[in-house]
């Protein structure tokens, strides 16, 4: 009888709020406000922050210091508006799909599940880790590593399912703007490395091992490490002169490099980690995975879920405000597609 | 700048394969070998694969990964379909180097014997990874008809296995025969390193140590009971699940920790205390493994050794290994140790994948026909973790010396899918389950 009470006094509480601008269901730019997305049946929910749309140089100028030539020549970029991960993606979240601890929870609290949820577990799930894949640096409010693209995208579609709401990795040119929050220098906070510290964990501070997200300066957009501690996987296939296709045609509207199940490497990453010297941590570097990352899989084939010594990298989430159709998710391979022989 | 600059970003390079580490070269002597020799490498070594899950595929993968005139020529497997899955992914692995993956309709063996008939295909050298429960007739058939052999770890799951392959151990060394086990990290240079120091005395007299393998538990149950053959064919194919197949995951997965252990004290455990239990996989379709211990060993000289092993969910995780000494403390596994000193030293060398470079090691002894056998320590570490599993299950401490004497085997009395296994389920699908205080196990 009470658990009836309080739960028509739930639905009631968030019909009401979605009538008074839930900031989740924003329909407009000028709509979009931060957020928080709760993932039901558990205690874990995680922040969203707007990004503005606009237009933006992709890549850094020759001058720049340290500076590799796949970033250049810069191409101006439009980029649509969404939101983003305000922290790149902690074992706390990423456990629930991996494990399935949401639908466990439920269980044990004698609870229905709900068409979200069933939805949701009709997505794939990892096979289970060989090993421990926090390899021992940490769990709770630490970052998500070691998953491959095929992992953090299909953790995506699982999160859309049991959300409601449309999630998916960054594309690289989103993931840059997000970076740059409006900057043109090396970093996000100037040119000068000295002042990494404030807002990074990178190679000479982080004693060796990733650390819990959101613990230094946001940049000008709010979002936390982006610079360092993991480096975070993009949309893209990894195309050494990518930029110079897209140059020379005036302004680019969603460039991407999409995917495909045959050509695993190389793919995105971007940010620099922990691991990594400053010059790694830098908006516009572009680090390209490779079959190295998984040099410890002892399996033939090997696990399309974990890269067992990628320990440098994790991800994050956007949310365009425009969710796409599903023709554009075909067009730039938005969707993860799992090869036919996985289930093993 | 280039794409290669790019992929090795990280400050931790991986270097794919480097010339053999200390191990293996440092025991090499200039003997001669009864089998054959191989010396300049561009004799063809003749590989036969017994046991063709993603394990024994992988292994393949690296022994033809090795230098020298090398090639696939025979595989074995209780199933046709796994046989095939294993061919396929490997001819897509060699692509590049087809004459390297070339095995004949008739070169493929299918079913409980089809070992013996691999054997007795003209093969030099043979990888064994089937489940474990079969490594140790697998072993002896081999060494008897004078293969070299690379056998994944455990070598064993009960007294009787192990027994067995210590016997054909020594009967290898007298047929001068190389024969590698699976336990990767003497192959791997940060643990070779970080030991050699502990050896050394870098932080003292070694007074007490602890080992973890903590994690989420490997792949669900494959086979459901309705699609099975037989009781025999479900428990082959959910082979992790049944003791007489994998010896619980103390034996499969944490002998790695404790074998790490028993190297750095150059000794093996005299007794061990343990507990454990079925706490969350309780479900009939996980049969009668454990999905924790935590079990205390002791060495000769007193020394501790604390071990846990967990196959749970959402729960504290770590695979290490760590050692207490009177001048300091070392985490093994994270290659790096403090003394009491003050002073901090951490392995900052080359990574290499341990998993080529134990083939590398194995196959170039093979081609110099110089002496190898890891088959004694691998043996006795499957001892220790079975060990282990005997004190847990009985709730009672359990030394060495009576457990070897034990003859209780959990094998079956006969190979063949109509063939009981030991343990079989009853009306309702469940499996007797060990229990601490009732249960004998010796």
């Amino acid at each position: 009888m009470q658990a009836k009470t309080a739960l028509l006094a739930i639905l009631c509480c968030s019909s009401s709020v979605a009538f008074a601008a839930d900031p989740s269901e924003a329909k407009t730019e000028k709509e979009m406000k931060p957020y928080t997305q709760k993932i039901t049946n558990t205690d874990v929910s995680f922040d969203m922050v707007p990004i503005p749309g606009g237009e933006f140089v992709m890549g850094s100028p020759a001058d720049e210091k340290n500076r590799e030539e796949d970033e250049g020549p810069q191409v101006k970029v439009k980029i649509e508006p969404f939101w983003m991960g305000k922290h790149e993606v902690t074992w706390n979240e990423y456990d629930i799909w991996s494990f399935n601890l949401d639908i466990q929870r439920r269980k044990l609290m004698r609870l229905k599940s709900d068409d979200k949820e069933k939805a949701a577990d009709a997505v794939t799930r990892p096979t289970k880790p060989y090993t421990d894949m926090t390899f021992d640096m940490g769990h709770d409010g630490y970052p998500a590593i070691c998953m491959t693209q095929l992992a953090a995208k299909t953790y995506c579609k699982w999160l859309s399912e049991k959300t409601g709401h449309y999630y998916r990795l960054p594309t690289e040119a989103e993931w840059e703007y997000a970076c740059r929050a409006g900057t043109t220098t090396a970093y996000s906070f100037g040119d000068n490395p000295a002042k990494m510290d404030d807002y990074a964990w990178h190679y000479a501070n982080c004693n060796d091992t990733y650390q819990k997200v959101g613990q230094k300066k946001p940049n000008p957009f709010g979002l936390y490490d982006m610079h360092g501690n993991v480096s975070e996987w993009v949309l893209d296939q990894y195309i050494p002169d990518a930029y110079k296709k897209w140059s020379g045609k005036g302004t680019v509207e969603f460039p991407v490099s999409p995917t495909t199940p045959e050509k695993l490497y190389p793919r995105v990453v971007r940010g620099g980690s922990w691991d990594d010297d400053p010059e790694a941590l830098r908006s516009a570097n572009r680090i390209a995975s490779s079959a190295d990352w998984k040099i410890q899989d002892p399996q033939i084939p090997q696990s399309i879920w974990y890269h067992t010594d990628a320990i440098f990298v994790g991800f994050r989430v956007v949310r365009p405000l425009k969710v796409p159709t599903a023709e554009e998710r075909k067009k730039y391979n938005l969707d993860p597609v799992i090869p036919a022989d996985e289930g093993r | 700048m280039t794409q290669s600059n790019n992929q090795s970003s990280s400050r931790r390079d991986f270097l794919k394969v480097t010339t053999a580490t200390a191990v293996g070269t440092s025991i090499l002597s200039t003997l001669g070998s009864s089998a054959h020799v191989y010396a300049n490498g561009d004799d063809k070594i003749k590989v036969g694969l017994v046991g063709c899950g993603g394990r024994g595929t992988g292994a393949a993968s690296q022994a033809l990964s090795t230098k020298g005139n090398i090639k696939l020529e025979a595989m074995a497997d209780a199933y046709r379909d796994r046989m095939d899955k294993s061919l396929s992914n490997l001819q897509k692995q060699f692509s590049g180097e087809p004459e390297k993956v070339d095995v004949a309709e008739e070169k493929k063996f299918v079913g409980f014997d089809a070992y013996q008939k691999l054997l007795d295909s003209g093969v030099d050298v043979v990888i064994l990874a089937t489940p474990p429960g079969f490594r140790p007739i697998h072993f002896e058939a081999a060494v008897e008809k004078g293969k070299h052999v690379f056998m994944e770890k455990p070598v064993a799951t009960d007294v009787p296995g192990v027994r067995k392959v210590l016997e054909a151990a020594e009967k290898a060394k007298e047929k001068k025969l190389a024969v590698g086990v699976g336990l990767q990290r003497h192959h791997q240079a940060n643990y070779i390193e970080t030991i050699n120091r502990l050896k050394d005395g870098a932080i003292g007299d070694i007074t007490s140590m602890r080992c973890y393998w903590n994690s989420g538990g490997v792949w669900e149950p494959r086979l459901a009971r309705e699609e099975a053959k037989s009781e025999m064919d479900y428990q082959m194919r959910n082979w992790y699940y049944y003791n007489w197949l994998c010896g619980d995951h103390i034996n499969e997965q944490h002998i790695h920790n404790i074998d790490v252990c028993n190297w750095v004290k150059d000794a093996f455990p005299v007794q061990a205390y343990g507990m454990g239990g079925r706490q969350v996989r309780t479900d009939k379709k996980y049969g009668e493994i454990y999905d924790h211990f935590a079990v205390e060993f002791v060495y000769e000289d007193g020394t501790r050794l604390y071990s846990q092993c967990r196959h749970i969910r959402n729960c504290w995780n770590s695979v290490t290994e760590h050692a207490q000494g009177t001048k300091g403390f070392c985490d093994i596994s994270g290659a790096k140790y403090e003394t009491t000193g003050g002073y901090k030293w951490r392995y900052r060398g080359k990574k290499t994948n341990p998993y080529q470079v134990e083939h590398d090691d194995l196959f170039a002894a093979i081609r110099q026909g110089t002496p190898y056998n890891e088959a004694e320590y691998g043996a006795k570490s499957t001892m220790t973790s079975i060990l282990g599993r005997l004190a847990t299950y009985s709730g009672k401490p359990v030394t060495w010396d009576e457990a070897m004497a034990s003859n209780v085997s959990l094998m079956p009395k006969e190979f063949s899918w109509e063939g009981q296994p030991v343990t079989v389920p009853d009306e309702n699908g469940y499996y007797p389950i060990p229990m601490p205080g009732i249960t004998k196990v010796l």
